[in-house]
């Protein structure tokens, strides 16, 4: 009764905090009800006991990912009033997309595919069981290639973005430290001698 | 004392307030907010008495007194050993000022969140053999995510200033806290290849034995990453960019006064407490002795943590000191291309 309880109210912040992200003015509050909305999400997925999913969630999107979106929307200028004139006259496309969403998770949630694969969840192996060694188990052995070609893809992706931003010949004035410490004082230090001035 | 608390005091007081359909989960929950009671309380103290060691010590290493006006009770050997208490209480009765344009609603919650995650990291904390509030599997991770949260207080907080310094002080606070955050992440991730465990209590259970069997030896390279990505990430000397007062006032918390500011002061000092205990249960130990088979001496207990982590401590102060604060650039070139390749390449060659 008590965990209802708590599921209830996690949901209702999510699905709350999820609407006021598109509807609230304010770009940053936005960000900040996403943070909000990622943070509950989090707290429903520890009642299901996947407590690795749930701290993965907080510490990648919320620590890191929303900080970064946060950083950037804080520095923008943006006026928001351009940006909701098309509203009425992309509305319908937009429910479009939504219906076609919902119909495919629908879907994927229907088919069964994903209760008989998946061995039984933590709670039920008993409290003991660690779901952080399950998904590393699971992760090592069954789906090995998968994530290992998943990584792959990640380091090409990381890579591909040095080498976009880096594409020009480097102009910028930065200081280069390897340059700083192997200055001498001969180098820099020039000391003159001059004669006293006359009064 | 939670056994005595539970038999003598919550159950009658359970069975006598609430029907018996949820007298056991009233009597849990009397038995946890009892814990912590017992974890916050020192833990505020400390963070008040921290602040005067703080300025007893550097004012000993500059010969100094420090403070030494206000007496406790009136013991004239403990002079200034009140000023803790004169300082909260001066800052609680101070006007909060709200500056005119900042976001009303962010700028007070803002040192809410700073001082909330560095608070409720010390759950999973292990202070003895089986003494933590929570015991969990992913110890580790829950502290990497909860102090990873602390970035939104600062950044919050100067985004809802409204005021040009404390979002100059957030942009380099939250840059550094984002870059070392990552070093600091790999440096556990060293740790918890070599105990083979999440949890707290099984990382200390993992270096059992002398002095030579913690993990400063084996990972020594990371204890020093962790140790020093850790100073930057509590915004300590000498990588407090982030309220360089000589160039941005005081950074993120220009505005805040009173009771907001001292939330931050407490975030910022829990936070070094935090990760000076951490850094003697992952690498010193925890709460096992040095002195193993000396009588009275080699018995682990709560003491040998907490001489630990007061050490760290002093270290912290100890830095703040002696050290001149970095330049900017030279802080983001220590976290990104000196700190990461080390911790990376020591596990990859310290990996079973």
């Amino acid at each position: 009764m008590i965990v209802q309880a708590i599921f209830y109210f996690f949901a209702a912040v999510l699905v709350l905090s999820a609407a006021l992200v598109i509807t609230v003015r304010n770009p940053v509050h936005a960000a900040l009800f996403l943070v909000l909305a990622f943070f509950s999400s989090a707290a429903i997925w520890l009642l299901l006991e996947a407590e690795f999913l749930a701290i993965a969630l907080v510490l990648v999107y919320v620590g890191a990912v929303m900080v970064l979106f946060l950083f950037v929307v804080m520095m923008l200028d943006i006026n928001l009033a351009p940006l909701r004139e098309g509203f009425a006259r992309y509305l319908p496309l937009g429910i479009a997309v939504a219906l076609l969403m919902a119909v495919a998770m629908g879907l994927v949630v229907a088919s069964g595919y994903f209760d008989a694969r998946f061995p039984p969840r933590a709670g039920e192996a008993g409290p003991a069981a660690s779901n952080t060694l399950e998904l590393g188990h699971a992760m090592y052995t069954d789906f090995l290639y998968p994530f290992e070609i998943a990584g792959a893809i990640l380091l090409v992706a990381i890579i591909a973005a040095i080498a976009l931003t880096m594409r020009k010949p480097r102009t910028l004035k930065t200081p280069r430290p390897e340059k700083q410490i192997v200055a001498r004082r001969e180098e820099r230090v020039r000391l003159v001698k001059m004669e006293a001035e006359k009064r | 004392m939670f056994e005595f608390l539970r038999i003598y005091v919550f159950t009658p007081l359970a069975g006598a307030l609430v029907p018996p359909a949820v007298e056991m989960n009233v009597v849990y929950t009397l038995d946890i907010l009892a814990k912590i009671v017992v974890i916050l309380v020192p833990l505020v103290l400390s963070v008040a008495y921290l602040s005067l060691a703080e300025r007893k010590i550097i004012g000993w290493m500059q010969v100094r007194r420090g403070p030494n006006r206000v007496t406790f009770f009136g013991i004239p050997w403990l002079r200034g050993w009140g000023q803790p208490i004169a300082d909260v209480f001066k800052l609680i009765f101070k006007e909060i000022i709200v500056p005119s344009g900042a976001d009303k609603r962010l700028f007070i919650i803002a040192p809410i969140l700073s001082l909330a995650p560095s608070i409720a990291a010390w759950a999973v904390i292990p202070f003895d053999d089986g003494m933590a509030l929570a015991d969990i599997n992913a110890g580790l991770l829950y502290i990497l995510a909860l102090t990873s949260l602390a970035v939104y207080g600062i950044i919050i907080a100067g985004w809802a200033s409204n005021s040009k310094y404390a979002f100059l002080g957030a942009m380099r606070s939250v840059a550094q806290i984002v870059a070392y955050e990552i070093a600091m992440g790999f440096a556990l991730v060293g740790v918890l290849v070599a105990a083979g465990s999440l949890n707290l209590g099984d990382i200390v259970r993992a270096q059992s034995g002398s002095v030579l069997h913690w993990f400063w030896i084996p990972l020594l390279p990371l204890f020093g990453v962790y140790f020093i990505s850790g100073v930057a990430e509590t915004n300590r000397a000498p990588f407090d960019v982030a309220e360089g007062e000589s160039e941005i006032v005081a950074g993120f918390h220009v505005e805040y006064g009173g009771m907001g500011f001292s939330l931050f002061f407490l975030a910022e000092y829990a936070n070094m407490i935090l990760i000076s205990a951490l850094a003697s249960i992952l690498f010193w130990g925890g709460w096992l002795s040095p002195l193993q088979g000396i009588p009275v001496l080699g018995e682990s207990s709560l003491i040998w943590l907490l001489a630990k982590t007061s050490f760290f401590l002093f270290l912290f102060l100890w830095f703040r000191a002696t050290f001149p604060r970095y330049r900017y650039d030279q802080i983001m070139r220590l976290g990104w291309k000196v700190f990461l390749p080390i911790t990376i390449v020591w596990i990859g060659g310290g990996g079973k």
